[in-house]
C-alpha cells in the first residue's frame, strides 16, 4: 500500500491524485496531496510510476502496513526505483526499447506465457 | 455531494465503457470509423485495468504463415474442444495489423538478439499510455474516474449508459451503440491491477438482457509472493517449489501442485532454474516482478520466499458477454470487448494466460468498435430520439442508501465462496448448492435495500458488490451444469473430461439465473 510522500520531493502537480485507478488520494489547495482512502490502494505502482520528483514509496505488502523511514528508503534506493528501471522520465512513457522480454520467449518465438 | 460536482449530459454515436486495452482500441476503431465517441473509465484510462499494471505477452504472427499455422494448432491443442479456428485465425490476423501501427503512435518495439524487431510483449504502462494518446488525438472524449452504474434502454435496445463522476455528480450518455469493456470479475483479490474488475459491465449487461458463456472455465488463481500483489506467473516457469520441512514439490501443472499443498501449510518458491540470461531477460524485461522482492530484500534467484494463490476469477480466465463474431451481444446495440466477452472461441477451457488474452483484446475492441460505429451510422438522427430508461431494476440513482458496512458485507460473501481453493480451484455438487444458497440471500438483499445515496464511493461500491454476487451465481451455476473436469473447471465429484464434442454453456437471468447448453 502507498506509505509515503515525501514533504521534501512532492511538487504538489496532483499526478498522483489522477494516476490512481482507485481515487486513493485527495487533491488539497496549496497543500500536498493525502492519502484519504488507504483501504482502497491495490499496491499497483502506478502512482509511484507516475511521480515526476520521485517523491511517493508504495510498500509492496497487500494488507500490512510498513513503517518507513524517507531517509532509509533514499538510502536504500527504493524512491523511484520502479521508474528507473522502466526508464520513465517525467510523465511520459520511455524505455521500452530495453526491454529484454524475447530472451523470455520460446526458441521458435512463441512470446512467453501461452 | 459536493456543490461543486458536475451533471454531464452528453449525446455521441458510440459510448466506450472501461478503458483498459479493449475500450481504448474500441474506441479508437469506432472513432476511426467516422464515429463520435466517449470513453467513461472508473479509474483513469492509461492506468486502469490488468494490463497497465503489469506487462502482457502479445501473439505477433504473420498471416498465413508456419507460426499462424503453429499458433493456431497450439490453442486447438489447449482449447480442449471448444476453439474455433476461424475466431483464432482472425484475431491473430486482426492483431498483427494493429501492431504494426502501434509502433507509429510511438511505442518503441526493442529488438532482439539478432537484430530483429520484436513485438510479442508489451510494457503494461507504456502501452496504455500510448493509447490514450492515441485516443485523445482522434477526438474521443474520455470521462475519468467515472464508473458507469446503468445502462439505458429503449424498448429492447440499449440508447445509453450513465453512472457518477469522483464528487459524486451524475453523467449520463445517449448513444447509438455501447461498448461493454469493463473487463473481467477477480472479486477483489488484489490480483496485479485488478481491483477495479468487478464484473460491472457483465452486471450491467446482463440487466439489458445479454447472455454469458464460459463462465465455469474460472477457477482461475495467479501466483504471489504470500504478503504482496503481483501475480505474475512467468517467473515460476523456471522455479523449485517446496514445503516447510524444506522438501521439493514435483507436479506437472504448478498450479494444481500449489492448489494441493497450499492447504496443508506454506508452500515456497526458489527462481534456480533461471540461466544469468534469463534472469537478466526477467529484469530488464519484467520489472514489476521484482518490486515485491526486492522491496523485502529476497533474491528470488537465491533465497526461497512464501507463495500463495490469488484469485483471478475471470480476469485471467475465460469468462464472459457471448459475442458473435462482430463483437454484438444478444441485446441491439449492445457490444462486448476484451475480458469482458467470452472469450471461449479463442482460449476454449482453459486460461489464454497473457499472451491469448491481450490478443483478444486488441483484436475484439477493434471488432467491437468497428462495429458499434456501423450500428451508430445506420440509425442516422433517429439515434438519440429513442426512448431511454434504466435498465437496472434495483435501487435507483437517486435516493438513500444502504449502510456502507452492509456494502462491505455483500462484498464478503462474494469473496468467501470464490476465494477458497477448496470451494473454487476444485469443486463439487454439495460446495456449490451451499455457495450458491448464500449467494442467492445476499443478492435478495441487495436487489431489496433501498436506493443508493450519492456518495459516489457508496454508489460504486453498491454496484460492485452486486455485479460480483452475480458473477459469483453465473459461475457456479454455470459449473454445476458441466459436470466433468475440463480446462480449469475442476470437479472432485467429476474428475474426467466427458467423451465426445464437449456443449457450450450460457448463462442468463439475474432474480433466476437459468444456464442452457449452446452450440
Amino acid at each position: 500500500m502507498i506509505e509515503l510522500i515525501s514533504r521534501d520531493r512532492c511538487i504538489k502537480c496532483d499526478a498522483c491524485v489522477e494516476a490512481c485507478p482507485d481515487n486513493v488520494f485527495d487533491s488539497r489547495p496549496h497543500e500536498i496531496p493525502v492519502i484519504a482512502r488507504l483501504e482502497d490502494c491495490q499496491t499497483c505502482f502506478l502512482c509511484e510510476l507516475y511521480c515526476p520528483t520521485d517523491a511517493l514509496y508504495v510498500s509492496p505488502l497487500r494488507d500490512d502496513r510498513e513503517r518507513v523511514d524517507e531517509a532509509a528508503l533514499i538510502a536504500r534506493g527504493l524512491l523511484g526505483s520502479y521508474r528507473r528501471a522502466l526508464g520513465w522520465r517525467g510523465l511520459k512513457a520511455s524505455g521500452t526499447e530495453g526491454d529484454l522480454s524475447h530472451r523470455l520467449a520460446e526458441p521458435d518465438g512463441t512470446p512467453h506465457p501461452q | 455531494m459536493s456543490p461543486m460536482a458536475d451533471d454531464i449530459r452528453l449525446t455521441t454515436d458510440v459510448l466506450v465503457l472501461g478503458g483498459g486495452p479493449a475500450g481504448a482500441w474500441a474506441a479508437i476503431a469506432a472513432a476511426e470509423s467516422g464515429a463520435s465517441v466517449v470513453l467513461a473509465d472508473k479509474g483513469r484510462v492509461g492506468t486502469s485495468g490488468a494490463t497497465a499494471a503489469a506487462n502482457t505477452a502479445v501473439i505477433d504472427v504473420a498471416p498465413d504463415g508456419k507460426s499462424c499455422e503453429h499458433v493456431l494448432k497450439r490453442r486447438l491443442d489447449k482449447g480442449l474442444g471448444l476453439v474455433r479456428p476461424d475466431w483464432v485465425e482472425r484475431m491473430v490476423d486482426e492483431t498483427h495489423s494493429q501492431l504494426g501501427r502501434l509502433a507509429g503512435w510511438g511505442y518503441a518495439f526493442p529488438t532482439d538478439d539478432r537484430g530483429a524487431l520484436y513485438r510479442g510483449s508489451l510494457r503494461g504502462p507504456d502501452y496504455m499510455q500510448i493509447l490514450r494518446r492515441r485516443a485523445q488525438k482522434l477526438g474521443v472524449k474520455l470521462l475519468d474516474h467515472s464508473p458507469a452504474l446503468d445502462l439505458l434502454v429503449g424498448g429492447d435496445e440499449v440508447v445509453g449508459g450513465r453512472g457518477v463522476g469522483r464528487k459524486g455528480g451524475p453523467w449520463q450518455v445517449r448513444a447509438g451503440a455501447v461498448v461493454v469493456a469493463t473487463g473481467g470479475c477477480a472479486f477483489m483479490s488484489k490480483a496485479l491491477g485488478t481491483y477495479g474488475l468487478t464484473g460491472d459491465g457483465l452486471l450491467m449487461a446482463a440487466e439489458a438482457g445479454a447472455a454469458l458463456s464460459g463462465m465455469e472455465f474460472s477457477g482461475q488463481y495467479g501466483i504471489s509472493h504470500v504478503a504482496a500483489t503481483v501475480t505474475k506467473n512467468l517467473i515460476y516457469d523456471w522455479a523449485t517449489f517446496s514445503d516447510e520441512s524444506g522438501r521439493t514439490l514435483e507436479g506437472e501443472d504448478i498450479f494444481e501442485l500449489l492448489a494441493e499443498h497450499l492447504p496443508r501449510g506454506p508452500v515456497y518458491a526458489i527462481v534456480d532454474k533461471a540461466t544469468p540470461s534469463i534472469q537478466e531477460g526477467l529484469r530488464r524485461g519484467q520489472p514489476n516482478i521484482f518490486l515485491p522482492l526486492d522491496r523485502q530484500g529476497v533474491d528470488p534467484f537465491r533465497q526461497r520466499f512464501p507463495v500463495t494463490l490469488r484469485y483471478e476469477g475471470t480476469v485471467r480466465g475465460v469468462g464472459g458477454l457471448a459475442i458473435s463474431k462482430n463483437g454484438a451481444t444478444s441485446v441491439p446495440g449492445l457490444y462486448a470487448a476484451g475480458d469482458a466477452a467470452s472469450r471461449e472461441p479463442v482460449v476454449g477451457a482453459v486460461s489464454g494466460g497473457g499472451g491469448p488474452n491481450s490478443t483478444w483484446a486488441i483484436a475484439s475492441g477493434v471488432w467491437a468498435g468497428r462495429s458499434a460505429a456501423a450500428h451508430s451510422a445506420k440509425l442516422g438522427a433517429h439515434a438519440h430520439e429513442r426512448r431511454a430508461e434504466p435498465a437496472r431494476r434495483d435501487g435507483s440513482l437517486e435516493g438513500g442508501a444502504p449502510a456502507p458496512e452492509d456494502v462491505t458485507a455483500w462484498i464478503g460473501v462474494a469473496q468467501s465462496e470464490m476465494f477458497p481453493l477448496e470451494r473454487n480451484f476444485t469443486r463439487d455438487e454439495a460446495a456449490m448448492r451451499g455457495s450458491l444458497d448464500r449467494l442467492g440471500a445476499a443478492w435478495r438483499a441487495i436487489r431489496a435495500a433501498g436506493p443508493a445515496s450519492h456518495d459516489a464511493r457508496l454508489l460504486r461500491r453498491r454496484r460492485e458488490a452486486a455485479a460480483m454476487l452475480a458473477a459469483a451465481r453465473w459461475i457456479y451455476a454455470s459449473a454445476l451444469e458441466r459436470r466433468e473436469t475440463r480446462g480449469i473447471h475442476r470437479r472432485r465429484d467429476y474428475p474426467q473430461l466427458s467423451p465426445g464434442a464437449p456443449a457450450r454453456l450460457e448463462a442468463r437471468g439475474l432474480d433466476r439465473v437459468a444456464v442452457e447448453s449452446a452450440r
